[in-house]
């Protein structure tokens, strides 16, 4: 494995420069905060919480049920190992509009940094791949970022990418937690560009 | 009065989920439930959805949800177990959510490790918050189904439609 010399702040604009053509779900803790920062919590996020091991599901529905759309699923290495089976059921469905990247910080940053699988033996890129998504990448270093952009652009999806970072925390920025409103303030949005389009 | 046994209730099921715009089936495979699966990976406008647990069903209803679609989550009693901290979801965002609980470990049930969880849906499901509508007699399933339906869809409610062992049959050993 490379050295992990990457900080989860320099990530999402590299990889999501034009965030407005994803629809977007985030796991809860730091990738919700980094992703609400960055898009400034737009009508196209949606974040979570709680329901840890909920944003693929919610991806994959969103996929399925929208099909001429780009979904993004942003989320960490516990979030995601909670679900880990879900990947598996994204393999089966094959949506071609799934993007899933792991901002893997082989910790529990929320409750006080406990080490993570992930910082141990566990490979999330492995285990995707394992799983039967046709596309994986891991980077680590602040060199591979435009290599991982690429792959989001030019890879078969469903594609999975491991993003190792260091254990920099992720951003402060305050985010509505309510989500009904985030509810609303999404599919509203979704809809009213389905009329309009 | 006794209640005539419809042995082709699936279809009644599926039918009316069609006409009320589920496009989804998201499930984990049960002798209850698996030709309502069938049916929907023969129908153009349906597509089941393979889960490896009942947890992402909740999920994926709620993507749904957020795109303007709908999805119905169709498990096995065992599988309520699951679920808890995911219907989070359903009452904290006040999203729509119809799961259909094809039981075990109630009426007839001859397998111990059942029972457990049999037992424990109702009182798993109403912790939650969703509102349990429970089935025993074919005559009644129309109308629970058109209920179920329309507390979820229309009037935006977490809802669990229960098929007791005493509708499905009880699997013999």
């Amino acid at each position: 494995m490379a050295e992990i010399t990457l900080d989860r702040k320099d990530v999402l604009p590299v990889l999501f420069p034009n965030p407005e053509t994803y629809l977007i779900v985030t796991g809860l803790a730091g990738a919700a905060k980094d992703a609400a920062e960055y898009t400034r919590e737009a009508a196209n996020l949606i974040t979570m919480g709680g329901a840890m091991g909920a944003a693929v599901p919610i991806g994959l529905g969103m996929a399925l049920s929208a099909p001429s759309d780009q979904v993004a699923v942003i989320t960490g290495d516990g979030e995601i190992l909670m679900t880990i089976g879900s990947l598996a059921s994204v393999a089966s469905m094959m949506p071609d509009n799934l993007t899933i990247v792991c901002i893997d910080n082989g910790m529990h940053g929320e409750t006080g940094g406990q080490k993570g699988h992930t910082a141990r033996r566990t490979d999330l890129a492995k285990m995707a791949e394992g799983a039967g998504i046709p596309s994986t990448m891991t980077i680590s270093t602040p060199a591979e970022l435009d290599a991982g952009y690429r792959f989001l652009q030019e890879s078969p999806a469903p594609r999975f990418l491991c993003v190792k970072v260091t254990e920099a925390p992720p951003s402060s920025y305050k985010r509505n937690w309510d989500l009904v409103e985030g509810r609303l303030k999404f599919r509203n949005a979704y809809l009213a560009r389905q009329t309009a389009s | 009065m006794a209640d005539e046994r419809n042995d082709d209730w699936p279809k009644l099921v599926f039918d009316r989920l069609v006409e009320h715009g589920v496009t989804l089936f998201a499930h984990v495979p049960d002798f209850g439930n698996d030709k309502i699966v069938s049916m929907a990976d023969a129908h153009n406008e349906t597509r089941s959805v393979l889960l490896s647990n009942e947890a992402e069903g909740v999920g994926l209803c709620v993507g749904a949800d957020l795109v303007g679609s709908r999805a119905v989550l169709l498990m096995q009693s065992s599988g309520v177990g699951n679920v808890p901290n995911m219907l989070s979801l359903i009452t904290g965002g006040r999203f729509p959510l119809l799961t259909i609980v094809t039981m075990r470990g109630d009426y007839g049930e001859q397998n111990p490790w059942q029972y457990p969880m049999g037992q424990a849906v109702q009182p798993v499901l109403e912790a939650m918050g969703l509102q349990v509508i429970r089935v025993d007699r074919h005559d009644e399933l129309d109308q629970a189904v058109v209920s179920a339906i329309n507390a979820a869809f229309v009037a935006g409610q977490g809802i669990a439609l229960v098929l007791s062992q005493k509708f499905l049959g009880a699997k013999s050993f």
